[in-house]
């Protein structure tokens, strides 16, 4: 029987199988940020252990970081020892690192793949839930805690017990207005935040090979959010196209494409699960309530919690519309907002900017609200200005932020305050994610940009 | 890691589905670069709420905790696990566990019991009734008990051990040096590294 593309991969990285213990598996390469390697960093100090391979890691700094006043020092003294305990233990253990100001900075999944360090049939993890990203070009990539940080710092390795394999087959063509930012939470929303735990899922289909390598991030991106660590895309000529150019593309460069045809899943490799979406059915998707699931196609209204059957979910879309301040039946597109975030590793990269820039450009955005815009890392900024999209932004009314995890996370200074209510590109609508009492609503760039012109959330086609 | 064989305590209900790692501790709470002191951080928000479970006198000894389905949500965060450790929970019982969450908690030496949801249903009816109820986590046995009711749940073996024993996974896996080393020996040349950098 053939194998799966996440089957190939994992048995390619097994160091040591027994029967009745998890396989240990080699980390090709190990991305590291401030918030979850300092008591990582500690057990090794206590423990007097070397970082095995700090040719295989590489660290930035992006979740504390401001995008504003950047060559001032960090203003909270919490979130600056962070920082600098981080740049501490990097020089201490020999760790390359990226650090504000750099060209190279930025969020560590942007920052992964521009550098070309994220390759296919690689192993790929973070003290990040939203490492599956890397799983656009065909590596096998899932977020760790600290402990397992720590384990990969000590021994490059992890031990791990073998998901299952589930296919997601989007077959079709997507609408004009209609992206991979509506592909994923059309999905979640379809199988649930729980319907992915204890799979790798590999996206497939005609629709996702049209898709853009950005494109493709966005989707793997995700993949956390209906719980499965894991989400793959077999690589094509598009991905080998990316890397190409990049920094630290293989010098032998034939030889990786002569291994890299040979990742995707064998036509007769047995998924233990399969769901087919139409693309061709798809619209412009927004969140309505406090998890990723809780999604609709932005044309509905937002859902009554009485028609809901299931009491436990019944329940919950109670008290995300009440946390969520909405009204059932309320049309979606009715739905006021007072910050747009354009931004984060689901949609900060250059594609991402263009396309909202598109929207945005020779128009200005609704006194009602304002907009950050802040790319995914400092070299997703120098690009965007050297296209003059920057300009374009700014005089649209959005302000210009240098790259961070930003509003995605409250963490640095850009938050909702209380109440505020955002439409934003990033990955989670949980109560309180982009600040205490904030409200979210996920969103792609493109309604996000039509939303920041009307006021209201809205697609490109309302304008 | 301290060894984990048997718990007895009493136990709060958390009657909340997706329990998400944001509503566990918020990213705010995740600044320090310790591994201890992050109780404050847990529940922050729910816990504003006078009326919240953890605010109840009644609970405020308890050590396990049943919450509702899919429990650890969302981000890799193993500050959620240290959080609910620093408060004094030994035990969270859960339907479903998001897989970092499980994974980061049986590292940890948080254990997370896995029941059926209409064994925690009457689980939180018991506790709800009575605040003092003992139930008792048999990790050797695999099962939960309390009053007349005993119920199995599923651990594999390899972890149930590495719990039982207090065993930490880096000295285990630094057993296996010489194998780490033959597999560097046959990665392919042309995988990425991030030095010498390249620019």
């Amino acid at each position: 029987m053939g194998k799966t593309l996440a089957e190939k991969i994992w048995q390619e990285h097994v160091v040591r199988q027994v029967s009745g213990e998890p396989d240990l598996l080699y980390i090709d390469l190990h991305l590291i940020h401030e918030v979850t390697s300092p008591q990582a960093f500690d057990g090794l100090r206590l423990a007097n252990r070397p970082v095995r391979r700090p040719d295989l890691t590489i660290a930035t700094e992006d979740h504390n970081v401001p995008t504003q006043n950047i060559d001032q020092p960090i203003a909270d003294p919490v979130s600056k020892l962070q920082v600098d305990t981080l740049r501490a233990n990097c020089k201490e253990f020999g760790v390359r690192i990226h650090s504000l100001g750099d060209a190279e900075q930025g969020i560590v999944h942007v920052v992964g793949p521009q550098l070309g360090l994220t390759q296919p049939g690689m192993t790929i993890v973070c003290g990040d839930s939203h490492t599956s990203t890397h799983g656009a070009f065909g590596a096998l990539a899932f977020g760790i805690g600290t402990s397992e940080v720590e384990h990969v710092l000590a021994t490059q390795t992890l031990p791990l017990v073998r998901s299952k394999t589930m296919a997601i087959n989007v077959e079709g063509t997507l609408k004009p207005g209609v992206t991979a930012k509506d592909i994923i939470l059309a999905i979640i929303a379809k199988i649930g935040t729980g319907g992915g735990q204890g799979y790798v899922l590999e996206y497939r289909g005609s629709a996702i090979r049209a898709l853009s390598m950005e494109a493709r991030m966005t989707v793997c991106n995700m993949s956390i959010e209906a719980g499965a660590r894991a989400g793959l895309i077999a690589p094509d000529e598009k991905t080998y196209e990316y890397i190409k150019a990049k920094p630290h593309a293989p010098e032998d460069f034939d030889a990786a494409v002569t291994y890299w045809s040979t990742l995707f899943s064998d036509a007769d490799a047995q998924f233990d699960v399969e769901i087919d979406i139409d693309a061709n059915l798809l619209e412009p998707f927004v969140t309505w309530g406090t998890n990723p699931a809780q999604g609709l196609p932005l044309n509905a209204n937002v859902p009554n919690p009485a028609d809901i059957s299931n009491p436990e979910e019944r329940g919950a879309a109670e008290r995300a519309l009440a946390y969520m301040g909405l009204t059932a039946g309320t049309p979606l597109k009715e739905i006021a907002i007072d910050t747009v975030f354009l931004g984060s590793c689901t949609n900060g990269r250059i594609e991402d900017l263009r396309s909202a820039a598109k929207i945005l450009d020779g128009k200005k955005i609704s006194s009602t609200l304002r907009m950050l815009v802040v790319p995914g890392s400092a070299r997703v900024r120098l690009q965007a200005e050297s296209e003059g999209l920057d300009k374009v932004f700014i005089a649209a009314g959005a302000e210009w932020r240098n790259a961070g995890c930003s509003m995605c996370l409250g963490m640095n200074p850009d938050q909702l305050a209380v109440g505020e209510r955002s439409a934003s590109t990033s990955n989670r609508n949980f109560e309180g994610r982009q600040g205490k009492g904030g409200r979210t609503h996920l969103v792609s760039p493109l309604v996000a940009a039509a939303t920041a012109i009307r006021g209201t959330l809205s697609s490109p086609a309302d304008l | 890691m301290e060894k984990f064989i048997t718990h007895v305590g009493t136990a709060i209900p958390l009657r909340r589905s997706n329990v998400d790692t944001d509503q566990i501790i918020p990213a705010v709470y995740l600044k320090r670069v310790t591994r201890s002191g992050f109780e404050d951080g847990l529940f922050a928000a729910w816990r504003k709420d006078p009326e919240f479970v953890l605010n109840q006198e009644k609970f405020r000894d308890a050590t396990i905790l049943v919450a509702g389905p899919d429990f650890g949500t969302g981000s890799s965060r193993e500050h959620a696990v240290w959080a609910l450790q620093n408060y004094g929970f030994k035990i969270v019982i859960s339907s479903r566990f998001a897989d970092i969450f499980r994974g980061n908690s049986l590292k940890g030496g948080l254990l997370t019991v896995i029941l059926p949801q209409d064994v925690i249903e009457s689980l939180w009816v018991a506790i709800e009734e009575d605040s003092t109820l003992l139930i008792t986590v048999d990790l050797e046995a695999r099962t939960v008990s309390y009053g007349d009711v005993c119920v199995p749940f599923e651990l594999d073996d390899y972890s149930r051990w590495r719990l039982i024993e207090g065993l930490d996974d880096i000295g285990l896996t630094l057993k296996q040096t010489d194998s780490i080393d033959e597999f560097e020996k046959i990665r392919p040349s042309y995988k990425p590294v991030t030095l010498p950098i390249r620019g």
